[in-house]
């Protein structure tokens, strides 16, 4: 059986209700903190440990990788391609390094797996492009979003 | 009709036709941003100053959409609907005046379109048309929403404007006339005076029939069709009643006649309730202040009546993003079971204090 309530004389009127509620709204309106955050100018504190876009760590402008293909190997979505060469100096480089950013699935394993600390996943979240690029090995040499 | 009086004529005519016309951008902002800050959100605020200018983004994009009408639609009654509900929206104004008289070159100038012998009258009438509009583009959409909507919206503006009649009928009875130009400058008078602070409470409609201007709100919600008493739009239930099938501009139509339909109960009940252009406190010392000359006196009038107005706009806000809707059966019980015998007895207890010959 349901529970009647019984209300009171003046709330039956309703009237005495609605005045409260406006009381509330305006309340609302006038002193309580907007929740809002305005995007561009205001940004959200991500934490450190966020997974973002992709780069590549490069000390005096050369990448720390050494194309050992632990991340290709362990990239669950498949999404690293590396073509290795051989330098100058007999160090073995990646002569091309593509991530296919939309097969990628944020899962950081690949920087887990990097023994050289090459592959990084910056703080950058804003990641919208006209095309579907992948991004390649000049685009994530760029030292952008550095971890601390 | 010397050609003064027809200029003055078609000067009055452009300013409320223009007035009530730019009320849509104004309020489209003020419902988005008020609404938002209601619910502690920010709301549109990049296009102009705070947002002020979010209006031009929004008629763009009604005006680039396509004007689309949908195959199984009966076309004349679809495209004439939004017509049916705008029109009646704007004529309604005609006969509230917006200031007293001003004398310019010999003519005397008063401040209302039309000052009709049965303003209050005229003003159901058209008000009552509004519910076609809604009607026609229910039927003429041929979708089972729609039509449900209209169904609703019919049921409950025609209950409602029994409340609506009836609220105003006690206020008739004091003012003695069904002219809202009378009725008007009759709540100039003083009602009584304050003994302590010499404050005089002036004779609004407001302090003699308080019942019945709660009546009047009431049921003027449920004439504009604004929340707590949107039923035929019900968009969480039906979609968007009756404009589900509308887009682009006939949509932007329905938009339109809301909110011209809202200035016009706002400036009924600011003209019935709260002394129309009856100067606000205070602003009676301001015009001494400046003078008194006629034209400072209209202008503050103006002043006035454009303030309780926007005020009452407000309040429609207010209230929208305050009260939740009713259901059907609770909007049915409450128009005839409470209104309607609250407005009964309003007008007996009113006509039992006329013939007791307490003014």
């Amino acid at each position: 059986m349901l529970a009647t309530r019984k209300p009171g004389f003046l709330n039956r009127f309703y009237l005495v209700e609605i005045i409260q509620g406006l009381a509330i709204t305006l309340r609302n309106l006038l002193f309580h903190k907007k929740v809002t955050l305005q995007f561009p100018e205001q940004r959200r504190d991500y934490s450190p440990r966020y997974r973002g876009q992709h780069y590549i760590k490069a000390v005096n402008g050369v990448e720390n990788c050494t194309a050992c293909m632990l991340c290709p190997t362990v990239c669950p979505a498949e999404c690293i391609h590396i073509v290795a060469g051989e330098r100058e100096d007999k160090e073995k480089y990646p002569v091309k390094f593509e991530i296919d950013v939309l097969r990628c699935c944020f899962c950081g394993m690949c920087e887990e797996a990097c023994p050289k600390d090459a592959i990084k996943l910056s703080n950058i979240y804003e990641m919208s492009q006209e095309k579907r690029s992948v991004y390649v090995k000049d685009f994530l040499v760029e030292q952008r979003g550095n971890k601390p | 009709m010397t050609q003064t009086e027809l200029m003055i004529m078609l000067v009055k005519c452009a300013v409320v036709l223009m007035g009530l016309l730019s009320v849509v951008p104004i309020m489209l902002i003020v419902e988005r941003r008020g609404s938002a800050l209601m619910q502690n959100r920010l709301g549109p605020n990049r296009i102009g100053p705070f947002g002020f200018l979010q209006f031009t983004a929004d008629m763009l994009k009604f005006v680039f959409k396509e004007d689309l009408t949908p195959a199984h639609v009966n076309k004349f009654y679809y495209i004439l609907a939004p017509w049916v509900t705008l029109v009646p929206a704007f004529m309604t104004f005609a006969v509230i005046p917006f200031a007293s008289s001003l004398v310019i070159e010999g003519n005397s100038v008063h401040f209302q379109l039309a000052n009709l012998d049965v303003g209050v009258l005229y003003c159901f009438a058209i008000g009552s048309l509004g519910v076609y509009g809604i009607i026609m583009a229910g039927w003429a959409s041929n979708n089972k929403y729609s039509l449900l909507g209209s169904l609703r919206s019919s049921a409950q503006m025609i209950s409602y404007e029994l409340t609506l009649g009836l609220s105003i009928l006690g206020l008739v009875m004091v003012f003695q006339s069904l002219k809202l130009s009378d009725i008007t400058a009759g709540q100039g008078e003083v009602l009584f005076t304050l003994p302590l602070l010499n404050w005089t409470i002036p004779k609004w409609g407001i302090f003699i029939q308080p019942v019945g201007f709660i009546l009047f709100l009431v049921s003027v919600f449920a004439e504009t069709n604004r929340l707590p008493f949107d039923l035929p739009e019900g968009e969480s239930e039906l979609i968007a009643g009756y404009h589900l099938e509308y887009g682009s501009m006939k949509f932007a139509l329905f938009m339109m006649a809301e909110f011209v339909n809202m200035t016009v109960a706002s400036a009924l009940i600011a003209t019935l309730f709260f002394g129309g252009w009856q100067l606000l406190p205070f602003f009676g010392d301001l015009v001494h202040l400046l003078g008194g000359a006629d034209w400072v006196r209209v202008l503050f009038e103006a002043a006035s009546f454009l303030i309780k107005v926007a005020f009452f706009m407000w309040f429609f806000v207010w209230v929208r993003w305050t009260v939740p809707r009713f259901r059907f059966d609770q909007l049915m019980n409450l128009g005839w079971r409470v209104l309607f015998p609250l407005g009964l007895i309003n007008i007996f207890v009113t006509g039992l204090v006329i013939y007791k010959g307490v003014h």
